[in-house]
């Protein structure tokens, strides 16, 4: 690329259990079993990733240039992720690699540490993983940088260094306006991302992935909260069929204690 | 509520990750009951049945015009007058035997189990028995041959060829109330049933046992198993695990005279005396009813992707199938084709608003899924495969899924096609084996036949016509949809296309089976011999004649 693009879009990839996969909690009871499941970008990232592209194809219309990074912090396999952003679009990838779970705050402190690298006017997250429902690196994020934050965003729209952002907020939306550098995270009805192209897929597989091993960061990662325990809800009843009224009514006081 | 399929699945799926993690077990139960009513072609579930006059609306056909009879239609069926017509007295003795919320009578009721789902045939049942033991079904059967009494069984109702519903006052005999898993034993994955389990039910519990149900077609959600080895249903995993003359192991059956053949052997191989289960395969229930099932299913496939692959030739797809078997081999288990036709129609009726996987039309669309145990052995695969596909030119664009929201929303399209084209119009429906060189060629020459009598446009006569169906096992779906069904188009495709099938050696029903539809045609695919064969058969086990009459033989 011809000189520094005119906008620069960080993009939050998580790797998470797939939504799909039905999950359980492993025999010690202290987290979810994850081997061997299906894997995929956290939807809300893929969101993130999406907005970012479409963002990048609005500046392109106006010959402006967007780089936009893909960045994970996890073990290897999130590379898959990461080229899954890169298929979808996305310019580069960054690779934080790491075996350890990683906390939301540690989460923060590493993309703190790859901003300061990369300089972005924009760093785009889900506003949660749906693995653990966090919903709180954007936030601490924006609080480590004292950046200004755009949360739960269900439609973006840019301006000369600045974001006007729609958000979903109980009882109705906000629309809200910031400055850039700011931290954007996604909610559901943002968009609906893009399925990653063969023609792409192949180009991501030569697209530039920088890995950077955690430790070089000189970042305090070690966790803060403790899980005492996992479990799962309670097993939902099954429905009956009653023959009659009667029979219905007599259920509905004995056995539900509703009436 | 007919939900508005697509879009309501993706928003399901997108909901869903909004459900916090910790509520996950529980919403996937509720996820589990739900989402059998938005998979496409589950809309025409018995559950959605009374509001299913939507969709006939839909397709522009009126639910409250009387529509004609089947005997109308076909003024050539007779009802044959050996047959009894229903009494107070059988009445009596139904209602003896059954609870009362077993036997229905009302004729607002009956409607559902008098038409089938695509209301093109129409039957005059006064009874509907719905059973839910094996010794009802045999006290049933016994007094209906000792008293000429003709029944049409009848599973989920999702039949497309009219072997489900009655043509005159048949008894029907529905399967809705045997729905017990009866046993499952993890070492050998033998499924032992009743024949009136719901197809995604069974795939549902299997799964969570990790084994799949070895079929897999539109209308999971509401056809029966019994329904399914009855027409010796194909669908969309035959190519990777077999017809139903493989996997089901055993079937227990009552016989037309109430004696109950229990045949429900989980033994994968059993070579003693004739093979009896296979003649009650595809015999439409003709020859008795299915009650149990035994079915052997294998384990459910770790790793799953599914691509979908935009070309500009039939040859191109030919070829891409050819390289397939090469190179994806035991891991291929879907290969699956529509044309430009059948995508539009499912933007059009299903999916709109939602992205289109690819940026610009194609010809002809193949979608591709693998199953495997390994997924980085599958990716590479996979991806060497695709990359060859499209460095030789053979593939112009194509998708690949990258989580299960997508993976899901690509089999949508292609199990969208029946539904989308019954939003379209009434659609005359065929279902052709043929061998795959000319597979395209029928649907051509079916095109130029209707557009050379000028009746085919957007506005005309006849809507469109669109080919779909399963490469992999060499089965074309040919359907037209018209404004209506008439004479005129009817004599213009039939028998020009049962002819065509049989000037090419192939079959004139590949999986929907003969019904009544296509009873007349058997001899485009069966020899005289054969079909004489076929009748002594029937006379032997079925001597009064009861069982699904006017029907399967010509």
């Amino acid at each position: 690329m011809a000189g520094p693009a005119d906008l620069r879009i960080l993009v939050a990839c998580k790797r998470v259990v797939d939504y799909a996969v039905k999950i359980r909690v492993n025999a010690a009871g202290t987290a979810v079993e994850t081997n061997n499941l299906k894997h995929s970008m956290n939807p809300f990232d893929e969101i993130g990733a999406e907005q970012a592209i479409l963002i990048k194809e609005a500046f392109a219309k106006s010959k402006k240039t967007v780089d936009v990074i893909a960045v994970s912090c996890g073990p290897a396999k999130a590379q898959e992720t990461l080229r899954t952003a890169l298929a979808m679009g996305a310019d580069r990838a960054v690779h934080v690699e790491t075996n350890d779970d990683l906390q939301p705050l540690a989460v923060a402190k590493v993309l703190k540490a790859i901003v300061e690298k990369e300089k972005p006017d924009i760093v785009i997250l889900g506003k949660q993983a749906i693995d653990d429902d966090s919903n709180q690196t954007g936030q601490m994020l924006a609080g480590l940088l004292n950046w200004p934050q755009a949360t739960f965003a269900s439609k973006v729209e840019l301006a000369e260094k600045a974001m006007t952002v729609t958000r979903e907020v109980d009882g109705g939306i906000e629309t809200i306006k910031t400055p850039l550098p700011a931290i954007l995270t996604t909610d559901l009805r943002l968009n609906i991302p893009r399925y990653a192209s063969l023609p792409n897929i192949m180009k991501a597989k030569k697209k530039p992935l920088e890995k950077i091993a955690i430790a070089s960061l000189s970042i305090d990662v070690a966790p803060r909260i403790e899980i005492l325990k996992v479990a799962e809800p309670a097993k939902r009843q099954g429905g009956k069929t009653v023959e009659n009224v009667d029979e219905l009514i007599s259920k509905l006081k004995n056995e539900a204690k509703v009436l | 509520m007919l939900p508005t399929v697509a879009p309501a699945a993706r928003l399901s799926s997108r909901q869903w990750s909004r459900v916090p993690a910790s509520l996950r077990p529980l919403a996937q139960s509720l996820r589990t009951s739900i989402v059998p009513v938005l998979p496409l072609q589950a809309t025409v579930s018995r559950a959605a049945f009374s509001t299913f006059p939507k969709a006939a609306a839909a397709a522009g056909v009126s639910p409250n015009t009387k529509r004609a009879l089947t005997a109308e239609k076909f003024p050539h069926l007779k009802r044959d007058e050996s047959f009894k017509k229903l009494s107070e007295e059988d009445l009596a003795f139904f209602k003896s035997i059954l609870p009362p919320s077993a036997v229905t009578q009302d004729e607002g009721d009956l409607d559902a189990y008098n038409n089938d789902w695509m209301l093109k045939y129409r039957g005059q049942s006064k009874l509907v028995l719905k059973p839910s033991t094996t010794d009802q079904v045999s006290k049933i059967l016994k007094y209906c041959n000792d008293n000429r009494l003709a029944v049409v069984p009848q599973g989920g109702n999702t039949g497309l060829v009219g072997g489900g519903v009655p043509v005159f006052d048949e008894i029907i005999l529905s399967t809705a109330n045997m729905s017990n898993i009866r046993s499952f034993d993890p070492i050998s994955g033998a499924l032992v049933c009743d024949a009136g389990c719901i197809l995604e039910v069974l795939d549902n519990y299997l799964a969570e046992q990790g084994y799949i149900m070895p079929l897999d077609l539109g209308a999971k959600g509401s056809c029966h198993i019994g329904g399914n080895v009855a027409t010796n249903a194909g669908g969309l995993r035959l190519l990777r695990y077999g017809s139903l003359h493989g996997t089901v192991l055993g079937l227990e059956v009552v016989m037309p005279d109430g004696t109950i053949l229990d045949n429900l052997s989980t033994l994968r191989k059993d070579n003693t005396g004739y093979d009896l289960k296979q003649l009650f395969i595809g015999s439409e229930g003709t020859l008795g009813i299915i009650t149990g099932v035994s079915i052997l299913t294998p384990k459910r496939s770790k790793a799953i992707n599914v691509a979908l692959l935009g070309l500009n030739s039939f040859d191109q797809v030919q070829a891409a199938f050819k390289r397939s078997k090469d190179e994806l081999s035991e891991i291929l288990s879907a290969f699956e084709f529509f044309d430009q036709g059948s995508i539009n129609l499912v933007k059009q009726h299903l999916v709109a608003g939602a992205n289109d996987p690819l940026e610009s039309p194609h010809p002809f669309y193949v979608l591709i899924e693998t199953s495997g145990s390994n997924k980085d052995h599958d990716d590479e695969k996979l991806g060497t495969f695709l990359e060859g596909l499209l460095t030789d030119e053979i593939v112009q664009d194509g998708v690949v899924a990258q989580d299960t929201t997508q993976l899901r929303n690509l089999w949508s399209i292609r199990e969208g096609i029946p539904e989308a084209l019954s939003k379209t119009g009434s659609v005359y429906k065929y279902d052709f084996s043929i061998p795959v060189p000319v597979f395209y060629s029928m649907v051509e020459d079916m095109k130029a036949r209707l557009e050379k009598e000028g009746i085919l446009g957007e506005d005309k006569e006849v809507k469109c016509v669109v080919g779909f169906g399963h490469i992999g096992d060499g089965n074309l779906h040919l359907n037209i949809a018209a404004k209506q069904y008439t004479d005129r188009i009817t004599n213009l495709i039939e028998p020009f296309v049962y002819e065509w099938a049989s000037k090419h050696a192939g079959s004139v029903s590949a999986e929907h089976g003969l019904g009544l539809m296509k009873a007349p045609f058997l001899h485009y695919s069966k020899s005289p011999t054969m079909i004489q064969l076929m009748k002594k058969l029937k006379d032997v086990m079925d001597p009064n004649g009861i069982m699904n009459p006017y029907k399967y033989l010509p």
